[in-house]
């Protein structure tokens, strides 16, 4: 099965990329695969992940370990998982920072109550277990683990969807403020559109294991060009404005073992033409965005 | 307090509540539900809901929104009656539900009210098609139907639900079904009952974006058709938006704020509401820079003192909040509010 296909995209230091998709869209699977953390039988069968010029796929254990934490840190989505919970925060802190060789105990404690302290709990709490924490003081636990090293990369999967909106919001500008101040870069991974349209640089939506649009955040919000994209936005009711009835996307998305010979997403699409179901269409470049669709490749609708 | 827990006489309802017809298919009267923890030194009470009067009406979707840990699944629980009340009442067409006994009774009032769960992939059995939980329902709360008229039955709730062909899908199991088709299963089992109202906690919300919009289209569908009263328990407040009647807003086992949808949400008057709606994303519109980023969380009311529960998230607080409980004042025509600084006029803004 093949759940991410070609998918290409490259991250400036300091840039914050969104990875939207629906459940079964592929983006978690590329996500372990750009941290090297595909266990098998998932394996990268082609292609590459270059971090600061230096190809991840491929290394060996050791050497990823080396970069863990370090340069590279992800924060996953449900942290009462990614959390030990039959350690207080402290003694998980000071694992990461041994494992990098900060062995001295000043210096731990030093860093760990800094860190939580930039994301707002009170350093108190590093003598606190998990479970004593709430679940969106559990995230920036997380988040504060990730900021250790001060790395160049953040890989974020969900790391709010088991919050409330209120929670939500505050957790997303607090990421914001910490990315602003450290000059880290960010890939978040969302299935809500919405929450990231504030806060990435950049957008890539993927749909059945490719990318249907990528492009600047502001742009493909404005004017989306997938049909794919124009039907998520138009499934998200709004709180604001008149209230008009929506449709969503009628369908089911794809399974990816059955991956349908043209467009993967002609089955749902409102503006399927005949060659949709028949070639697979490229990714074509609109005044800087990248698009998987034919309506946009030159001849638009005339060929189809 | 006031309410004893245990009136059961069964008379005072209908007494009570004259024409049970044309009154609220629902309604609870100090609906209160305390949970015991703690160990045997440290006996403590957990206010999950407390103190909750909510109405619905017939052919009607109510939403009741709140954080998590703000007692709206507790209150779906105590309509079920999963839970019972440790002291209020919940009166369905003008009955106490207290007085609802043995299991014919009780069989008949779930028949009513049935739940439909958040969970689409852990609430239908996987080792039976589809048709095997809508046909024991049937069995069980419609036993006078034919095999027949069963099947057929079937055949009818499953097009409502829009599961087409209904024959066909009827066939499959589980698996074969996406989510939202799942979720559709559960509807289907619940309208098989002729349900006066179903209780739907947070039933979109393990559902993909492009997908929930279909199932709010299908309630609303579902309200006007079957005739059927919702009520729609959610965190996300643009989901009650589209498709509820009327909105109740709760916070720490207290309602905070109640009324017609469009009027809670274009003129919040408690500064939790107020809070609560500041923080949904909308990407339509632009980002207010700077915008109050509250990192406050709800309460775990335990042993609580008077008060208002939202007091140390509430930049309006003032010393009334800290000693007196606000109680639901209705500000407006058909929507209150429980806070001591909501005016009816001037715009108490919170957040924004």
């Amino acid at each position: 099965m093949l759940a991410v296909d070609k998918v290409s995209f490259d991250l400036s230091a300091g840039e914050f990329i969104g990875v939207v998709g629906e459940s079964g869209c592929g983006k978690s699977t590329l996500l372990f695969a750009i941290a090297q953390l595909l266990v098998p039988p998932a394996e990268i069968t082609s292609g590459s992940v270059v971090f600061k010029g230096r190809n991840m796929v491929g290394l060996t254990d050791k050497e990823m370990t080396a970069i863990r934490w370090r340069d590279l840190s992800v924060v996953m989505q449900s942290a009462m998982n990614a959390l030990n919970p039959v350690k207080s925060i402290q003694a998980q802190f000071a694992d990461a920072m041994q494992a990098h060789g900060v062995h001295s105990k000043a210096e731990i404690a030093e860093r760990s109550a800094e860190v939580l302290r930039m994301v707002g709990i009170d350093p108190v709490h590093l003598k606190s277990h998990p479970h004593q924490l709430s679940g969106g003081m559990r995230q920036r636990a997380m988040i504060a683990m990730a900021m250790l090293f001060t790395p160049d990369l953040v890989i974020m999967d969900e790391p709010t969807s088991a919050l409330d909106v209120v929670a939500q919001r505050s957790l997303m500008v607090q990421i914001k403020e910490l990315q602003e101040q450290l000059g880290f870069a960010i890939i978040f991974v969302t299935h809500d559109m919405s929450l990231v349209s504030h806060f990435s640089d950049r957008l890539i939506v993927m749909y059945g294991g490719v990318v249907a649009e990528s492009g600047a955040t502001r742009r493909v919000f404005d004017s989306p060009l997938h049909p794919y994209s124009v039907g998520l936005m138009e499934a998200f009711p709004s709180i604001r404005g008149p209230r008009i009835p929506l449709t969503g996307i009628p369908g089911s998305p794809p399974d990816l073992a059955r991956i349908p010979p043209g467009c993967r997403f002609a089955p749902r699409c409102p503006k399927v033409m005949s060659r949709c179901t028949e070639t697979p269409p490229e990714l074509y470049p609109v005044d800087g965005t990248l698009v998987r669709c034919f309506l946009h490749d030159g001849e638009g609708a005339s060929h189809g | 307090m006031g309410e004893p827990a245990t009136r059961r006489d069964g008379q005072a309802g209908p007494a009570a509540e004259p024409g049970a017809g044309a009154g609220p298919l629902l309604r609870t009267e100090s609906l209160t539900r305390h949970f015991k923890i703690g160990g045997l030194f440290s006996r403590q009470s957990l206010h999950a809901v407390d103190d909750v009067g909510l109405v619905i009406g017939e052919r009607e979707i109510v939403a009741l929104v709140g954080e998590s840990g703000s007692g709206k699944s507790t209150v779906a629980r105590l309509l079920a009656r999963l839970y019972r009340p440790t002291s209020g009442e919940i009166y369905f067409q003008g009955r106490p539900l207290s007085a609802v006994r043995g299991r014919q009774n009780l069989l008949h009032y779930r028949g009513d009210v049935p739940m439909v769960f958040q969970d689409p992939f852990a609430s239908i059995n996987p080792v039976f098609r589809v048709s095997h939980p809508v046909m024991r329902c049937l069995k069980l709360h419609r036993p006078e139907l034919s095999a027949e008229q069963r099947h057929q039955e079937a055949e009818r709730v499953f097009a409502a639900v829009g599961l087409t062909p209904p024959a066909e899908v009827l066939q499959r199991f589980p698996h074969e079904l996406s989510g939202g088709q799942r979720q559709r299963v559960g509807f289907a089992q619940a309208l098989a009952l002729r349900p006066k109202l179903i209780l739907a906690d947070e039933p979109v919300s393990m559902l993909d974006v492009s997908i929930r919009i279909g199932l709010l289209n299908l309630m609303a569908d579902l309200r006007d058709s079957q005739g059927v009263s919702i009520l729609y328990i959610t965190h996300d407040i643009a989901s009650a938006r589209y498709v509820a009647d009327r909105l109740i807003v709760m916070y720490a086992g207290h309602i905070a704020e109640t009324g017609p949808t469009e009027e809670v949400l274009t003129r919040p008057r408690h500064p939790y509401t107020q809070l609560l709606l500041s923080a949904v994303p909308d990407p339509r519109a632009p980002l207010k820079v700077g915008a109050e980023t509250d990192r406050g969380e709800p309460p775990k009311v335990i042993d609580p003192v008077p008060g208002c529960r939202f007091r140390w998230r509430c930049p309006l607080a003032i010393d009334e909040c800290h000693t007196v409980t606000p109680s639901l004042r209705e500000l407006l025509p058909r929507h209150s509010a429980a806070c001591h600084v909501a005016r009816a006029d001037a715009a108490t803004e919170a957040f924004r």
